[in-house]
């Protein structure tokens, strides 16, 4: 690399901004084409259970006040355009503007899905390094049927586990909601308790995908020749270990890194709603079942842009840690 | 090197365990907890608060008031208005009178400019609100001078005082915005006894008490309903101590039974639960298919066995103990009688014991919105008392997407009922001019004679008219049952045993925010 990394970093960016710019507007048009067809009345979310006592005139009268006989297309070239003007426009189904509904909401999502995913790839990575050391030993072995399980068990059923665990068995931790039900206040406190069951199982969702890739990248590392001449050179297994084996064990799970954020956001999207959470994956439940246009297509945005950033980032690093690999050809 | 991975280590470790201390137990239930704070639990919040979209119509609404307000008994009482309305021109213009030195929250003080506003603001058809055909008798809503509201009405409409419990919104704030979009739809400012402290959506609603309320400042301080979906999770909060009280399906409040320092509430109501037998189905159009049905259920067994004892068997759409009750249309389980009405219109017995008239089986089937467990067994127990008559009755559960558009030909377990007056649930459920008009009248039911009683408690102003109207409404129902009524369910709430003398309204179809013990919150006082 002659020329100095940020000029590198700055045209990979800059490239995935154009590129991100066509995903945006087709992933949007394809999110109102497909609530536009499903079963849902967007007629009978907005005006709740009064709904079920409704007659046809007043039915009538809010669908074409809500103008949802239109067709999406129309809708959504309405919405992208007042978009791009700075209006996102106003949520139906919360009765708020859709930047509000973001602004009160993105906090605690992004709280919950930071602090999750920073315990992933921490306690993923020492597990993964502990079950390589040895190969096939009982920590090995026990880590790895146990990652192997968690792969597999859905996200909400390992929610309501800790839910029924924790907070009905045990009574040592809330069941949910951000703070306590009788606090008026929001104290930095409740937040940490409210949130430890939420994050911890969308932790415990994330974190064998990193045990395993690294186990298999550092096991790999310890059989190849720099760390056995490591090795030879008489350096202590510690260093061996985490300076050489762990760091080209790494490489993989940057890229991992990157392809986990769509999953870690589905996963916050189950998380959020077990547990009450007032994020933004909470709301886009009630957005597509409710067919809230606005909202929906801004939270989709979002999620794009938070997938894209996501593969961007992985590519830095890879990038930057690999001298093998140039950012100019990505 | 080696030392800084220690380090590193170090802190990871010390990071780890400051979260696993984050998630010791921190402060259980205090105890002794005071009688000026009140944490409830329900499972379901509004979609807005304000009422200019619908929030509060029926009253009880906290941050507001209407110009009158129901009581214990659900009579009227003056509420912003000085007293009930003077109602002249032969039941067409209703007068009120408003209270001296109300003001909202804010300091502003209610003028009939607001009421007016109000008014003409939901009968906008640009509003989207959803009950603006309640309003359908109101021509006009005039202020005279700044104390005085005239409603004028296009017919004489009997029950109208009882539909302004509807509560007033300032004009001064409401008025600036559109009122399907505005921020008065979360921010809400009224004259009621509590203001909104804090609305965090899908978790609670938290209110204080307005020290200025014109019905004297509430000894209950602070008031939170938390939004609950699931019943077990609200039921294993309200024992943990996190919540005060809470709504109960009939098992879950059993378990409390007994228990110390929480009282169950039993609230009776008008939330019957009905099989509506649609006029487009050839089996259920037949008048003595619909006899038969009438006849064979067993409504003494479904309150005992699907409701635990907590509801009424439902002779009619009316309680038995409300007022207008007909009471010599209660009548029990006769299989003799549905077997000898069907034998007589024709309908034999044929294979499997299941009856058929000219070719066409005595078979219909019978829908029920999936997740409702109450619907579910209702539905279940009413298709094996139709199968004792010789009627095949398929229970099949559906979300209301796909129960809507098959209203028409397909029973459905239907609940409804409506507090305040005959006329505001029966108007809607059996008029023939509203036959499958949205959710009214889902079944199509059309008789003459009910059409004629209906419109004369509609429009009549004499007691004694109105009585015998719905008198002769219940009746005709007896003998062309177009909705097999089943039970009144009763409403149950738990609730910490802190404070005096609380009651429950009898309640309507919809239940839980502004119902229960917590209906008149204002009043409350503290245990000695």
């Amino acid at each position: 690399m002659t020329r100095p990394p940020w000029e590198g970093i700055a045209r990979l960016a800059g490239r995935r901004a154009l590129f991100a710019v066509p995903v945006v507007l087709v992933v949007t048009f394809g999110v109102f084409a497909i609530a536009a067809a499903s079963p849902f009345d967007p007629v009978r979310a907005y005006a709740g259970t009064a709904a079920l006592g409704a007659d046809q005139e007043t039915l009538d009268r809010l669908r074409e006040n809500l103008g949802v006989d239109r067709p999406f297309a129309v809708r959504w070239w309405e919405w992208l355009t007042s978009a791009l003007g700075g209006d996102l426009g106003h949520s139906s189904v919360m009765r708020q503007p859709v930047a509000q509904v973001i602004g009160e909401r993105l906090v605690w999502s992004s709280l919950l899905c930071a602090v999750a995913f920073a315990v992933a790839v921490l306690v993923g990575t020492s597990l993964g390094v502990l079950a390589a050391r040895r190969p096939g030993s009982w920590l090995d072995r026990t880590v790895t049927s146990l990652a192997y399980s968690l792969e597999a068990a859905p996200v909400f059923w390992v929610a309501l586990l800790a839910v029924w665990f924790f907070a009905l068995q045990l009574d040592a931790l809330p069941a949910g909601g951000l703070t306590d039900t009788a606090s008026r206040e929001v104290t930095a406190g409740q937040v940490a308790r409210h949130l430890v069951l939420p994050a911890g199982v969308l932790a415990v969702s994330q974190l064998p995908w990193f045990t395993l890739y690294v186990r298999q990248g550092v096991g790999d590392a310890l059989a190849e020749d720099p760390v056995r001449g490591a090795r030879a050179r008489g350096l202590s297994e510690r260093t061996v270990l985490l300076g050489h084996a762990l760091r080209s064990g790494l490489l993989p799970v940057l890229t991992l890194i990157g392809s986990r954020v769509p999953e870690l956001i589905t996963g916050a999207l189950l998380v959020e709603t077990v547990f009450s959470w007032p994020g933004i994956a909470a709301a886009t439940v009630e957005a597509a079942t409710a067919v809230d246009f606005p909202l929906l297509a801004a939270l989709t945005t979002l999620a794009t842009a938070a997938v894209l950033t996501g593969n961007l980032l992985a590519d830095l690093l890879y990038g930057l840690f690999d001298p093998r690999v140039s950012l100019s050809d990505m | 090197m080696t030392t800084r991975h220690i380090r590193r280590a170090a802190i990871t470790v010390a990071a780890l365990t400051g979260l696993s201390a984050c998630s010791a137990p921190g402060g259980g239930a205090d105890e002794g907890k005071a009688a000026d704070s009140v944490v409830i639990g329900v499972a379901s919040e509004p979609d807005t608060l304000s009422p200019l979209l619908g929030y509060g119509k029926d009253g009880n609404s906290k941050i507001f008031d209407g110009l009158l307000a129901h009581d214990a008994d659900l009579e009227l009482k003056p509420a912003l208005a000085k007293a009930l309305p003077e109602v002249g021109d032969d039941g067409r213009t209703y007068t009120y009178t408003l209270r001296d030195g109300v003001e909202f929250s804010d300091g502003e003080p209610l003028t009939s400019a607001d009421v007016v506003f109000t008014y003409r603001t939901i009968l906008d058809a640009k509003t989207n609100n959803t009950a603006r055909s309640e309003l359908d008798a109101v021509k006009e809503v005039e202020a005279d001078g700044d104390d005085k509201v005239v409603f004028t009405l296009k017919y004489p409409y009997a029950p109208f005082a009882a539909r302004t419990v509807l509560p007033i919104v300032p004009e001064h704030m409401a008025g600036k915005e559109d009122p399907n979009t505005g921020s008065f739809n979360t921010k809400p400012v009224g004259t009621g006894p509590y203001v909104l402290a804090g609305w965090t959506r899908g978790e609670k609603l938290a209110f204080r008490a307005n020290p200025n309320y014109w019905g004297g400042a509430p000894r209950v301080k602070t008031f939170t309903m938390a939004v609950i979906a699931d019943d077990n999770v609200r039921a294993t909060r309200l024992r943990s101590g996190d919540l005060d009280g809470a709504i109960l399906p009939p098992n879950l409040a059993a378990t409390f039974k007994g228990e110390a320092g929480s009282l169950t509430y039993d609230a009776k109501s008008y939330d019957f639960r009905t099989v509506t037998l649609p006029t487009e189905n050839k089996v259920t159009a037949d008048r003595a298919v619909r006899q038969a049905l009438d006849a064979a259920v067993d409504r003494e067994a479904m309150v005992d066995k699907v409701l635990d004892g907590a509801g009424r068997p439902a002779y009619g759409p009316l309680p038995v103990d409300d007022p207008w009750f007909a009471t010599d249309i209660k009548r029990s389980q006769d299989l003799a009688k549905a077997k000898r009405v069907l034998d007589e219109a024709g309908w034999k017995t044929g294979e499997g014991g299941i009856r058929a008239k000219g070719g066409l089986r005595a078979a219909f089937t019978l829908l029920y919105p999936s997740g409702d467990k109450v619907r579910q067994d209702h539905a279940l127990a009413y298709a094996s008392d139709a199968k004792k008559a010789g009627i095949d009755v398929t229970v099949e559960s559906a979300t209301w997407e796909v129960i809507e558009p098959r209203m028409g030909k397909d029973a459905v377990l239907a609940g409804f009922g409506s507090t305040g007056d005959p006329d505001f649930g029966l108007y809607t459920l059996l008029h023939s001019s509203l036959a499958g008009d949205g959710f009214n009248n889902m079944g199509r039911y059309a008789n003459p004679a009910v059409d004629k009683a209906l419109d004369t408690g509609r429009r009549s102003q004499d007691p004694a008219v109105r009585e015998a109207a719905y008198d002769t409404l219940q009746r005709e129902l007896v003998k062309d049952p177009g909705y097999t009524f089943l039970t009144h369910i009763d409403h149950l709430y738990v609730l910490a045993d802190r404070w005096d003398g609380l009651t429950t309204q009898l309640e309507p179809h919809e239940h839980g925010f502004a119902s229960g013990p917590w209906w008149n919150i204002e009043d409350w006082q503290p245990k000695k």
